[in-house]
């Protein structure tokens, strides 16, 4: 029973950085109604970013966030608009491929320059514990899910307490009106996105905090951050942040009650059983469109 | 009338040389490296077609297909172990079980990712992928596991050693073909198409949206799996993640949309192009992860470029060339028509 109720209680602190990562990328299929298939390897790229500045500078990796984040917005402005903008026809097909193309050339970049050797970020209070009752948590888990919390807390600010969040609001609820009432669709798209690629960032040096990653872990990730979304139902930023805790704490009590090789099965089934009873996912409304 | 019939005269012709041509490769180019570029194009232009059936007519984009992929090499796999089939040109012979094993798989799969639609579709399908990559990995005691499973090691060597595998490769090529070209001229096909272009308006009128989707669904992974069968064979060791790779499952889709996406020689066309310059890459760049970057260039080009596919475009261009010499150069009306993105996007057959 303590194991049962120490995994849940690592599955809500390892949930908020998926609660985060999932924002970003349901945030995005929300502005703009595009999968970001490449969310996963932005991420990885992420944490390679402050992990170059942690073996070059010895940088702590939460303060390297202070730059790669803003590198990190401007390069998804960028991406937006070389790559996302220019698809017209049958969109949300075709973002797929780009991004999956963007995925496919992050890994190779990465690979090319860290090899494929696993590695971690590491600081010292990645393996500095404190203990609670009889658990031990250690800091960095603590730490990495505050800063989730901050995040995703900062992100919700903007979206329901300013303009340019009602802005975005209105973007994903209907794009076509919001651009009749003035709203420039265009511009807010490029910087949803490049919000959704900073928090990627945010995201990278929590996980690879807590996680040995190479280039290819973007696979991985990406499975779980789409279904994740899916699960939530997309394009709602509620049911990405509850999703990915729920999925986390089945994750991990499956991982104990069960056996840890099939604790990542647990969470497609769980997908499965959802799309069964609710396609729509948790928080989801009817899709009637088509691709 | 009889230009109609000369014009089908020529394309029999046309077809035909393609066809002798394609199974003259191996008499013409004997040596092992040329053959074994022919087998791996002669198994993209049928997953490229499989995958159209059911991604160019029905609209639903799959990125999961590497999962029936890699579920046909298995089954083939497990088949031959366990029935202690000999190598040779016997296990061939149950390359279409593993064909039915796979739609097996597919309506569980179908079924499940079918009752959704759009970008969800896409995701269920590449979660799927993952899940099936999954359980090879854990059922070790079924599979083997992150061990791998091996298949009987062809007897033939040489030369010979790919001329087998290409004919096999060829035959469910040209299956795949030919049951894209009836689903295209049948009243299924014309029910696929019209859940493409508006699937809540398919089922107003009585398409039976539901079944024509999971049959377009089971066909095209059965064909898959019987591809990645005879790839198991060829390859004769495989493993959850490189015979349930992702890349293949992208791979035949960038083809797709290369050739254009819906149109019976599209996939064709983009797996000839693409399947050897991937190739060439790979050997180039093999041993550094700079082929990945590379791949990704070409793909992004492809997109950006070319987002309705050749065949789409050319067609669109000798169109508006036909109508302006017509209707004489300029005219606004022949102009505009032939800019009218849905009118041709992937509707004809060339």
């Amino acid at each position: 029973m303590t194991l049962v109720l120490e995994a849940v209680i690592f599955g809500i602190l390892t949930g908020g950085v998926y609660a985060l990562m999932a924002s970003g990328l349901t945030l995005i299929f929300g502005v703009m109604r595009i999968i970001n298939v490449g969310h996963g390897a932005l991420v990885i790229l992420g944490a390679y970013l402050s992990f170059a500045l942690l073996k070059s500078a010895h940088i702590d990796p939460f303060l390297s966030l202070v730059a790669t984040m803003p590198a990190m917005f401007l390069l998804g402005v960028v991406l937006q608009v070389v790559f996302v903008r220019p698809l017209k026809d049958n969109r949300e097909a075709l973002s797929v491929l780009v991004t999956y193309a963007l995925a496919l050339g992050i890994e190779g970049l990465l690979g090319f320059i860290f090899t494929n050797n696993l590695v971690q970020l590491n600081a010292w209070y990645e393996t500095a514990s404190f203990a609670v009752f009889d658990f031990h948590i250690a800091y960095v888990y603590v730490f990495g899910f505050g800063l989730c919390l901050a995040i995703l807390a900062a992100m919700f600010v903007i979206l329901y307490r300013t303009d340019f969040g009602a802005a975005i609001r209105a973007t994903m609820l209907n794009r076509t009106a919001a651009q009749l009432i003035g709203v420039n669709v265009d511009r807010v798209s490029a910087l949803a996105f490049g919000i959704g690629v900073s928090t990627a960032a945010a995201g990278g040096v929590v996980f690879g905090l807590t996680n040995a990653f190479n280039p290819g872990s973007h696979y991985d990730l990406i499975s779980r951050l789409l279904t994740i979304i899916v699960l939530g139902g997309l394009g709602s930023l509620r049911g990405a942040v509850i999703g990915a805790i729920l999925m986390l704490i089945v994750e991990d009590v499956a991982a104990v009650v069960i056996s840890p090789v099939w604790a990542s099965f647990a969470f497609f089934v769980i997908l499965v059983v959802v799309l069964v009873v609710r396609p729509q996912g948790l928080y989801g409304i009817r899709v009637r469109e088509r691709i | 009338m009889t230009r109609l019939r000369r014009k089908d005269v020529a394309k029999a012709i046309a077809l035909l040389a393609i066809i002798v041509v394609a199974l003259l490769i191996p008499v013409l180019a004997t040596d092992p490296a040329t053959t074994n570029i022919a087998v791996f194009t002669a198994m993209y232009v049928g997953l490229a077609t499989a995958w159209n059936i059911m991604g160019g007519y029905t609209g639903y984009i799959s990125l999961g297909h590497a999962a029936f992929f890699g579920f046909g090499a298995y089954a083939l796999g497990l088949l031959l172990a366990h029935l202690g089939i000999q190598s040779g040109f016997e296990p061939f012979l149950f390359v279409p079980v593993a064909g039915i094993l796979t739609a097996l798989l597919a309506v569980c799969i179908g079924w499940v990712a079918l009752r959704t639609r759009a970008a969800t579709f896409v995701i269920v399908t590449i979660a799927m992928m993952f899940m099936v990559q999954l359980l090879a990995e854990n059922l070790s005691g079924l599979t083997g596991g992150g061990a791998g499973l091996s298949f009987p090691v062809p007897p033939w060597s040489g030369d010979f050693y790919n001329t087998p595998f290409y004919y096999a490769m060829v035959l469910i090529a040209l299956i795949a073909l030919a049951a894209s070209w009836w689903i295209r001229r049948s009243k299924f096909g014309l029910g696929l198409l019209a859940i493409r272009d508006d699937e809540d308006k398919a089922l107003a009128v009585g398409v039976p949206a539901r079944a024509y989707k999971l049959t377009a669904f089971i066909i095209s992974a059965a064909l898959v799996g019987m591809i990645g069968a005879v790839y198991g064979y060829y390859v004769t060791y495989i493993y959850p993640q490189f015979a349930i790779d992702p890349l293949i499952g992208i791979s035949m889709v960038l083809m797709v949309f290369l050739g254009g996406l819906g149109t019976l020689w599209g996939p064709v066309l983009g797996a000839v192009i693409l399947e050897p310059a991937q190739l060439s890459l790979a050997y180039t760049f093999g041993a550094s992860k700079l082929y990945l970057v590379f791949y990704a260039a070409v793909f992004l080009l492809v997109i950006i470029l070319l987002p309705r596919g050749i065949i789409p475009s050319v067609m669109d261009l000798l169109t508006r060339f036909g109508r302006r010499r017509a209707v004489g150069p300029g005219d606004p009306a022949a102009t505009a028509n032939a800019n009218e993105p849905h009118a041709v996007a992937g509707v004809q057959s060339p």
